[in-house]
């Protein structure tokens, strides 16, 4: 039986926001660019729900404020996409074009992949955002008809897999030049992308920022589009 | 201070939302925000510094914002453990390759733009 104690609403908040800052505390104290808070956060968090008893939805109905904010994050990124306004139109053609090839590569080798390896429909509508940022990702997969929580998780697997393997991918197929190496990162694994860029450089960190921006706009709309022609 | 840039975010948020409607939902409501934002601040209708604070907040502490979202995947295990290795494959591979493309993809066209504008 859940502990009365337990089951209300701002001890879940404190939970959710105090279990976030002991993974970022960790993550800085221990230096590891690559010990996401999520993996210490995420574990916490489920440890506790499983030895007070909360229910899992109690949980997520506690947090709703929190799961709110991912609206208003997205949108501040227009100041992001405001800030580097130079660098995009400096190589605009070029940024578009790459950005729109990782997008339709992104959506099209999940819809080739999940067949492959004989998955759901829900896992293709779940992981075609992937690569986006997490609340815009989030947005696209409910307006799919996706899972939105395989979503969240999938995004940071996939975060995850290109901060540690990226750059040593872009070394081995010879992408040098900061541009490429910024809009790779943060095309393929945005947020996280992005924090292992700012760590090779300024230009690769600006770029990278931008990325995750224009990727998730242009996936919004390769989305559709190609549900259209290559229905699940 | 705060409050100003917390009425810019959600203002945008409220009208993405509307135009997101009018559109028929092609495209999320918060993404639709986000490009009126910027469009607003490019054309000098909102000023960054009101919107910086709160926006700067935002964009920081986005990956806070996901967890509950995330916890929800205790609920959805019985979904994954059946094919989690598969899931790790899709994820895995398809990375790699946006990664490959869009970094591939972009050095090439800037090879090509530097040699346009070496030759003239």
């Amino acid at each position: 039986m859940a502990n009365e104690f337990f089951l209300n609403v701002p001890v879940m908040l404190a939970l959710t926001i105090g279990a976030y800052l002991l993974g970022t505390y960790i993550k800085d104290k221990s230096g590891m660019s690559l010990l996401h808070p999520f993996l210490i956060c995420i574990p916490t968090i489920v440890a506790v729900l499983y030895f007070t008893g909360v229910p899992c939805s109690f949980y997520m109905e506690a947090n709703r404020i929190i799961e709110f904010m991912l609206g208003p994050s997205v949108v501040a990124l227009g100041l992001l996409l405001y800030d580097h306004v130079e660098t995009i139109k400096k190589n605009a053609v070029p940024i578009f074009v790459s950005v729109f090839s990782g997008s339709v590569t992104g959506v099209g080798s999940v819809w080739l992949l999940c067949r492959f390896f004989g998955l759901d429909e829900i896992f293709v509508r779940s992981l075609e955002p992937k690569s986006v940022t997490t609340p815009i990702a989030m947005d696209l997969a409910a307006s799919l008809g996706g899972n939105v929580s395989l979503t969240a998780v999938s995004v940071v697997l996939c975060g995850f897999i290109g901060a540690v393997f990226g750059p040593l991918f872009l070394r081995l197929f010879r992408i040098g030049n900061p541009v490429s190496r910024g809009l790779a990162l943060g095309c393929s694994a945005h947020g996280l992308g992005t924090s292992r860029a700012i760590e090779t450089g300024a230009v690769e960190g600006a770029v990278s920022g931008l990325a995750i921006a224009l990727m998730g706009l242009m996936t919004a709309l390769v989305i559709p589009l190609f549900n259209m022609l290559f229905p699940v | 201070m705060y409050l100003k840039g917390i009425f810019i975010i959600v203002g945008f948020l409220a009208l993405g939302c509307a135009v997101s409607f009018a559109i028929g939902n092609f495209v999320p409501g918060s993404v639709c925000g986000m490009v009126l934002l910027f469009a607003a601040l490019a054309a000098n209708i909102v000023k960054a510094d009101d919107v910086r604070p709160v926006a700067d907040f935002l964009t920081k502490n986005m990956s806070l914002f996901f967890v509950p979202a995330s916890i929800g995947i205790m609920e959805q295990w019985g979904l994954i453990s059946g094919c989690f290795f598969g899931w790790i494959g899709v994820i895995l591979i398809s990375t790699l390759l946006v990664l490959l493309t869009t970094g591939g993809v972009q050095s090439g066209l800037m090879k090509i733009q530097n040699r346009r504008r070496h030759g003239k």
